[in-house]
C-alpha cells in the first residue's frame, strides 16, 4: 500500500520544528506502525537525508517507550493498542498519516518524535515506592490481601508510563499516572504507611513539573494503551484530601 | 496552591451554586400555582426569619455566599486553564476533537457564556433594569412580560442559557462527584448517569417557566 | 591462522566458592566475606550499567548499604530495561502448595534442565534465595496473582511437576521491575544513585589490573565522557539480537559485555542460546521483531501441521486423519509440554520437511480448538483472553476461530561473561549479573527462572560479594588524566569517528539484518560442522564490508540513533563470530545447542560428558584472531548427571 506521511521534523530542542511529508510507497498491511518508520527511515538514510528520530524499544506493547501521536490520537486509532502494536491494516492504501510527538510543556520535544519524559521519573521519585530495603521483608505469606484489592492494584499498576494520558489530556496533566500509582501502592496493605506522605509528595512534584491540573475529561483513559481507569484519579482525590485531613490533625 | 486543591475548590463552589439553582428552580415553580403564589413566595423570601434577621437578611446571606462561591469557581477556573495553557505550549498541528463528552470540552466556553447570561439575568429580574416592565415586586408581571411571544429574542436567549447551565450542571456534577472521590469502576456509570438526569430535571424545571408563559398556559 | 584454529589456555576455575556441604556454602561465604566500615562506604562509588531486574535491583540494594551508585541505562528511563516484557512468572522454592517442592528440588530442576551445564554451588544458591525474593517483592507492593484466601497463587510452568511460579497475570517482568525501579528511584530521591539515563557504555576503563569505571556517551548530547569508580557492575542483559529477529527489545546490545570481554573479561559459552518455540511467525521482509506468545499456551493448546507436504488449505477445513500432532506422535509422555529447546526443534523438523504453515512454510499451527469445545469460549477467555488479544492485535486473525500460527524465536541467551561465586569476571572490581553473566542456566534455562536469577544476583548476591572486593583493594582514586583514562577515551572517539567517515551505500540495518540471517541459518536451532564453518568463512567478510561500506547519517554531537546502532552491531559482528566458534567446537548437544552430529538413532541430543563437561570460557585475542579457550571443570557431586528424555 502507498501511504502518505506528515511527521514533526525538529533537529534538536531549541530547533522551532516544522511538518514534513514523505512518501511511502511499498508499506504493507502487517508491518507496524514503527516497520513502516523503519522503511522510512531506510530510504532516507540511502537518499542521504536524516532520518527520523523516534523512541521505540520492545516493540510488543509493555516498555512504554513510543512516544508518537498519530492522526491527532496517541498511539493512534486503535483502542488499548501502543504504537509498536498499531498494523497498518487499519489504514487505507493512499491515507495521509500525520505523526507528532507527545506535546507537553513537561515532555519537551529532543529531537524529531523523541521527547523527554524524566519528569515522570522525578514523580515516582518523590514517593511512588515502598520503603522496603532489601532483606527487611517479613515471609510473603505473613500479611493476605484480598484478592479483588489484589486485583484493583495490579489493574492500576499495569501502567507503562508512556505519557500519553499527558498526550491526550486538554491541561496536560498527568493526573491518570499519578493516580495509577496511588491506586496501585494504596490498594496494598504493604503500601499503607506512607500512603499519605506518597500522595503529598507526589501531587507536589506533579505540580512542580508543570504539568496542568485535571478537569475530569475523560481523554486519558481512553488515551490510555493499558486501559487505566478513570476512577483511579478519583481514588487519588480522595486519598489527597484524606492526607491533608490527617496531616492537620497530627499539626 | 496544587492543582488538586482547586478542584476541591471549584467542586466545593460549584456544589454551592448548584444547590441554589435547585432551589432557585423549585421556587420559580411556583408560578404553576397562579401569580399570587409567585409574588407571595418573592415576598416570604424578603420576610423570611423575621424578626430574628432583619428584612431581606437571609436574602442578603445568600447573596454573599453564591458571590463568594462563584469568585472562587471562576478564580479556580482562570487558574487552572492558565496551568493548562503552560502545560502545553505547543499545540497539535492536528487533534481531532475526540473521545471526552462535548459537555467536558466546553466547561470554559460554557461557564464564561453562564456568567454573561447571569449578569443580564440579574439586571432583568432582579434590579429590573432590562425588563419591560421592571417594578420591583411584581414578579409574575416581570416574568410574564419577559417571555411575552413578542419578547422573544429574551425567551430564545434564556432558553439557550439554560441550556448551557444544564451541559455545564452534566459534567460539572459528575466531576465533583470525582473530586470528591465518590466515583470508582462498579459506580461511575450510575454516577455519570445520575448526573445527566440531575441536569435534565433542572434543565426541564428552568423551561418550564417560559414555555408557560410563552404559550399562554400560566 | 585462521579464527577457527583456537588455543588451548590454563584451565580457569572457581575459587570463590567454598566446599564442603552445599546446602552450608552460601552460609559460609557470607560469613567469609570481609565486611566494609560502614562510614567508608560513602566514600566507595560504584557503577551499575543496565537497570533491568539485575542492574536495577543492585543498584538500589548499594545504595540502602550506603555505597554511593551510579546507575546507567540506553533508554529515556530505567523502568524500561528489557525485564519489562517477561511474561510468564518467576520461580520460587516456597512450597506454598505442599507439593513436595523444596530448595533442593529447585537445585535438582535446574542443574538438570540446564543439561548439566551449570554450576552446583551457584544454581543452589539461587534456589536458597529464591525464597527472599518473594519476600522482598511482595513487601514492596508487587501485585502477585492471589486466591480468594488472600493468599498468593501459584502456577506450574514450563512442564515442571511442582506449583512453584508467581506470577502478575501476564506481565510478571513488568511488575518486578517496577518493584525494583521503584526502590532504584527512592535511592535517586535519597541521593544515594545517580541516575543516568539515554546514555551507553561504551568502553571499560582498567587501571592495574582493576576495573575502575567506564566511558559512556551521551545520547542527547552525543558527548563522551569517563566515570570513574571503585568498581564496575555490568547489569547489561543479553545477546539475542545478534540474531536481528529475537524476542528481544531493539535496543538490547552485547557491546557492555563485548567491550568488557575485549579489555580480558573471559565470555563462556556464548553459543547457548534459547529459542522460544512458540512466537508469533515473521510476516514479511520488514520483520523488525518476533513477539512471544506465553508458553502457558501449550497447557492447552495442540499443535499440528498437515500431514502432506505443501497442503495449503484453510486448516478448518483438512479433516482430523490429514493432520499430523508432531508432538504428541513423538513423546507421547510429554505431548505438548515438551521443553522448549525440544519442542522447538520438533517444529523446525516438521518445516524443513516441507510441511510448515504460513509464508514460507515457517510455521505450524497452535490449536485451540479442542479446548473451546471441552470447557467452552468463556473459559478460554478467562484463562487466554489477552493472549488472544495480542495476536490477534499483531496478526489480524481471530485464534478463537482458526488456529494460530507460531514459529520458534531467538528469546534469551544461557552465555555470557564468566564469573566466579562471587559474580566476579576474570578482571578484577568488574562484577556481572543477570543475563549477562553465565552462571546458573547451564545450556538451557528453565521457564520462569530468568527472572529469579536477576532479582537474586542483583538484591542478595551482588550486595554480599562485592563488598568483600571492595574492603579488600581499598583503591586510591583514579586521575581523570591517567593513561588508561585517556586511551579509553580516545578508542571511543576513533570508533566514532570512524563510523562516521565511512560513509558508504548501505544502512546499519542491512548488515544486520544479513548478519542475523546467517547466524540463524548456521548457529540456530539445529548446527552442524559445515554450516558453522560456512558462516566463519562469511562473517568476517560481511564484517569488513561493514566496516568499508556502513551508512551513518548525522553527526556524532547530538542524538543520533543510527550511530548508536551502528556501534552495537560492530560488536555483533565480532560476537557473532565467537559463537559460532564455541559452536563448533562444543561438538555435541546439549540444551539450547544441538549439534546435528551428536543426536540418538530417534533423533535426540547426545550429551557427551566425557568430553564436554566443562564451561567455555574465551580470552579476546583481538579482531578476527583465534582466541584462546580457558575450561572450567563442571563437576557434579549432588545431581548425577543423566540423558533428558521426555519420550
Amino acid at each position: 500500500m502507498r501511504l502518505h506521511l506528515k511527521v514533526w521534523r525538529q533537529h534538536d530542542a531549541d530547533d522551532r520544528g516544522a511538518m514534513r511529508s514523505y512518501d511511502v510507497d511499498d508499506a504493507s498491511p502487517d508491518m507496524s506502525f514503527l516497520e513502516l518508520l523503519d522503511v522510512l527511515n531506510e530510504k532516507l538514510t540511502t537518499e542521504g537525508e536524516e532520518p527520523v528520530a523516534f523512541d521505540h524499544d520492545c516493540r510488543e506493547g509493555i516498555c512504554g517507550a513510543c512516544s508518537m501521536v498519530i492522526d491527532g490520537q496517541p498511539h493512534g486509532p486503535e483502542k488499548a493498542t501502543t504504537t509498536c502494536q498499531l498494523h497498518l491494516r487499519h489504514f487505507r492504501d493512499g491515507d495521509t498519516i500525520t505523526v507528532e510527538p507527545f506535546r507537553a510543556g513537561s515532555f519537551p520535544v529532543v529531537k524529531d518524535l523523541v521527547v523527554d519524559r524524566s519528569a515522570f521519573d522525578r514523580i515516582i521519585a518523590a514517593g511512588g515506592y515502598v520503603s522496603a530495603p532489601t532483606g527487611s521483608a517479613p515471609d510473603a505469606h505473613a500479611v493476605p490481601v484480598p484478592k479483588d484489592q489484589a486485583d484493583r492494584a495490579f489493574t492500576a499498576a499495569a501502567c507503562i508510563g508512556c505519557g500519553a494520558c499527558v498526550a491526550a489530556c486538554p491541561n496536560g496533566s498527568a493526573s491518570l499516572f499519578l493516580g495509577a500509582k496511588i491506586t496501585h501502592l494504596g490498594e496494598l496493605p504493604q503500601g499503607q504507611p506512607e500512603r499519605d506522605s506518597r500522595v503529598l509528595a507526589m501531587v507536589a512534584e506533579h505540580d512542580a513539573a508543570g504539568f496542568g491540573g485535571c478537569t475530569n475529561t475523560g481523554e486519558c483513559a481512553d488515551a490510555c494503551p493499558k486501559e487505566i481507569p478513570l476512577d483511579v484519579i478519583s481514588q487519588l482525590n480522595r486519598d489527597y484530601l484524606a492526607a491533608r485531613r490527617s496531616r492537620r490533625r497530627s499539626a | 496552591m496544587p492543582s488538586v486543591v482547586l478542584k476541591y475548590v471549584m467542586a466545593a463552589s460549584g456544589a454551592a451554586m448548584l444547590l441554589y439553582l435547585v432551589l432557585h428552580m423549585l421556587g420559580n415553580l411556583k408560578i404553576f400555582f397562579g401569580a399570587g403564589a409567585l409574588d407571595a413566595y418573592s415576598a416570604w423570601l424578603r420576610t423570611l426569619l423575621e424578626p430574628a434577621v432583619p428584612y431581606s437578611g437571609v436574602l442578603w446571606v445568600i447573596r454573599v455566599v453564591l458571590t463568594v462561591a462563584l469568585v472562587a469557581h471562576v478564580w479556580s477556573a482562570i487558574v487552572l486553564a492558565r496551568r493548562a495553557r503552560a502545560a502545553r505550549p505547543v499545540r497539535y498541528t492536528h487533534r481531532p476533537p475526540v473521545q471526552g463528552s462535548y459537555a467536558a470540552r466546553t466547561m470554559r466556553w460554557g461557564g464564561v457564556i453562564i456568567a454573561l447570561f447571569v449578569v443580564y439575568h440579574l439586571l432583568d429580574l432582579t434590579t429590573g433594569t432590562l425588563n419591560p416592565i421592571g417594578v420591583h415586586g411584581e414578579v409574575y408581571d416581570n416574568v410574564a412580560a419577559d417571555f411575552a411571544p413578542s419578547h422573544w429574542y429574551a425567551t430564545i436567549f434564556y432558553v439557550l442559557a439554560v441550556v448551557t447551565v444544564g451541559i455545564h450542571v452534566r459534567h460539572g456534577l459528575w466531576s465533583g462527584l470525582q473530586t470528591f472521590g465518590r466515583s470508582n469502576a462498579r459506580t461511575q456509570r450510575a454516577l455519570k448517569t445520575f448526573a445527566l438526569v440531575f441536569a435534565a430535571l433542572l434543565v426541564a424545571g428552568f423551561l418550564a417557566v417560559p414555555f408557560a408563559v410563552t404559550f399562554g398556559l400560566v | 591462522m585462521s579464527y577457527a584454529d583456537y588455543t588451548l589456555g590454563d584451565p580457569i576455575a572457581d575459587t570463590a566458592a567454598p566446599d564442603g556441604p552445599i546446602e552450608t556454602r552460601w552460609e559460609r561465604r557470607r560469613f567469609g566475606v570481609r565486611l566494609v566500615n560502614p562510614a567508608n562506604k560513602r566514600k566507595l562509588h560504584v557503577i551499575v550499567v543496565g537497570t533491568g531486574l539485575a542492574g536495577g535491583s543492585a543498584a538500589a540494594t548499594l545504595a540502602e548499604l550506603g555505597y554511593r551508585v551510579s546507575a546507567f541505562c540506553y533508554q529515556d528511563s530505567p523502568r524500561r530495561a528489557h525485564s519489562i516484557a517477561a511474561q510468564g512468572g518467576i520461580n520460587a522454592a516456597k512450597n506454598y502448595r505442599n507439593d513436595g517442592d523444596s530448595v533442593y528440588r529447585l537445585f535438582y530442576d535446574t542443574v538438570k534442565g540446564g543439561d548439566f551445564r551449570a554450576r552446583e554451588s551457584n544454581v543452589h544458591r539461587l534456589a536458597e534465595i529464591s525464597r527472599q525474593i518473594i519476600d522482598q517483592c511482595v513487601a514492596q507492593g508487587v501485585p502477585f496473582a492471589r486466591e480468594y484466601g488472600g493468599l498468593l497463587d501459584n502456577r506450574s510452568f514450563g512442564g515442571a511437576q511442582v506449583s512453584r511460579t508467581f506470577y502478575a497475570r501476564g506481565q510478571t517482568g513488568q511488575q518486578l521491575l517496577l518493584g525494583a525501579y521503584q526502590a532504584l528511584e527512592r535511592q535517586v530521591d535519597a541521593g544515594g544513585v545517580t541516575m543516568y539515563p539515554r546514555h551507553e557504555m561504551l568502553e571499560l576503563i582498567v587501571v592495574d589490573g582493576h576495573a575502575r569505571g567506564i566511558v559512556a556517551r551521551d545520547l542527547i548530547t552525543g558527548e563522551t565522557r569517563s566515570h570513574l569508580a571503585d568498581a564496575v557492575v555490568l547489569a547489561s542483559g543479553g545477546y539475542g539480537n545478534v540474531f536481528f529477529l529475537s524476542t528481544n527489545a531493539k535496543g538490547c546490545n552485547v557491546t557492555a559485555s563485548w567491550r568488557a570481554h575485549r579489555k580480558g573479561a573471559l565470555f563462556a559459552n556464548p553459543c547457548f542460546t534459547q529459542i522460544h518455540p512458540t512466537c508469533i511467525l515473521v510476516s514479511g521482509d520488514h520483520q523488525s521483531k518476533l513477539t512471544l506468545m506465553s508458553e502457558s499456551l501449550r497447557n492447552d493448546g495442540r499443535v499440528w501441521v498437515p500431514l502432506r507436504k505443501g497442503d495449503d488449505r484453510d486448516p478448518n477445513a483438512i479433516p482430523e486423519a490429514e493432520r499430523d500432532y508432531f508432538l504428541e506422535r513423538q513423546y507421547p509422555a510429554f505431548g505438548n509440554l515438551v521443553p522448549r529447546d525440544i519442542a522447538s526443534r520438533a517444529a523446525k523438523n516438521v518445516c524443513d520437511e516441507g510441511r510448515g504453515v504460513g509464508p514460507g512454510g515457517l510455521g505450524v499451527f497452535l490449536d485451540f480448538a479442542e479446548v473451546i469445545d471441552r470447557l467452552g469460549r468463556p473459559a478460554v477467555e478467562a484463562k487466554y483472553g489477552n493472549l488472544f488479544q495480542m495476536y490477534q492485535r499483531i496478526t489480524g486473525e481471530d485464534p478463537y476461530r482458526v488456529p494460530m500460527r507460531i514459529y520458534p524465536a531467538v528469546h534469551y541467551t544461557m552465555g555470557g561473561l564468566w564469573v566466579d561465586y562471587d559474580l566476579q569476571s576474570t578482571i578484577p572490581g568488574l562484577f556481572v549479573v543477570g543475563e549477562a553473566n553465565f552462571s546458573d542456566h547451564g545450556a538451557n534455562r528453565l521457564g520462569a527462572s530468568a527472572l529469579m536469577q536477576g532479582l537474586a544476583d542483583g538484591y542478595f548476591v551482588l550486595p554480599t560479594t562485592i563488598g568483600d572486593y571492595l574492603a579488600r583493594v581499598g583503591h586510591e582514586p583514579v586521575d581523570r588524566d591517567h593513561p588508561a583514562v585517556l586511551e579509553a577515551e580516545a578508542d571511543v572517539a576513533q570508533r566514532i569517528d570512524t563510523l562516521l567517515s565511512i560513509n558508504g551505500s548501505r544502512t546499519v540495518d542491512s548488515f544486520h539484518r544479513e548478519l542475523g540471517h546467517l547466524m540463524w541459518e548456521h548457529c540456530g536451532m539445529e548446527r552442524t560442522e559445515a554450516g558453522l564453518r560456512k558462516a566463519l568463512d562469511r562473517i568476517p567478510e560481511l564484517r569488513k564490508e561493514f566496516w568499508e561500506d556502513v551508512r551513518v547519517p548525522g553527526t556524532g554531537v547530538e542524538l543520533n540513533q543510527s550511530l548508536e546502532r551502528a556501534g552495537r552491531v560492530g560488536d555483533f559482528f565480532e560476537l557473532a563470530e565467537l559463537m559460532c566458534l564455541d559452536a563448533l567446537h562444543r561438538n555435541e548437544s546439549c540444551g539450547g545447542h544441538f549439534r546435528a552430529e551428536s543426536q540418538t538413532p530417534d533423533g535426540e541430543a547426545a550429551r557427551d560428558d566425557e568430553h564436554f563437561s566443562y564451561a567455555a570460557a574465551w580470552e579476546f585475542t583481538g579482531r578476527g584472531e583465534a582466541p584462546v579457550l580457558h575450561k572450567e571443570d563442571l563437576t557434579f557431586e549432588y545431581v548425577a548427571p543423566t540423558q533428558r528424555s521426555y519420550k
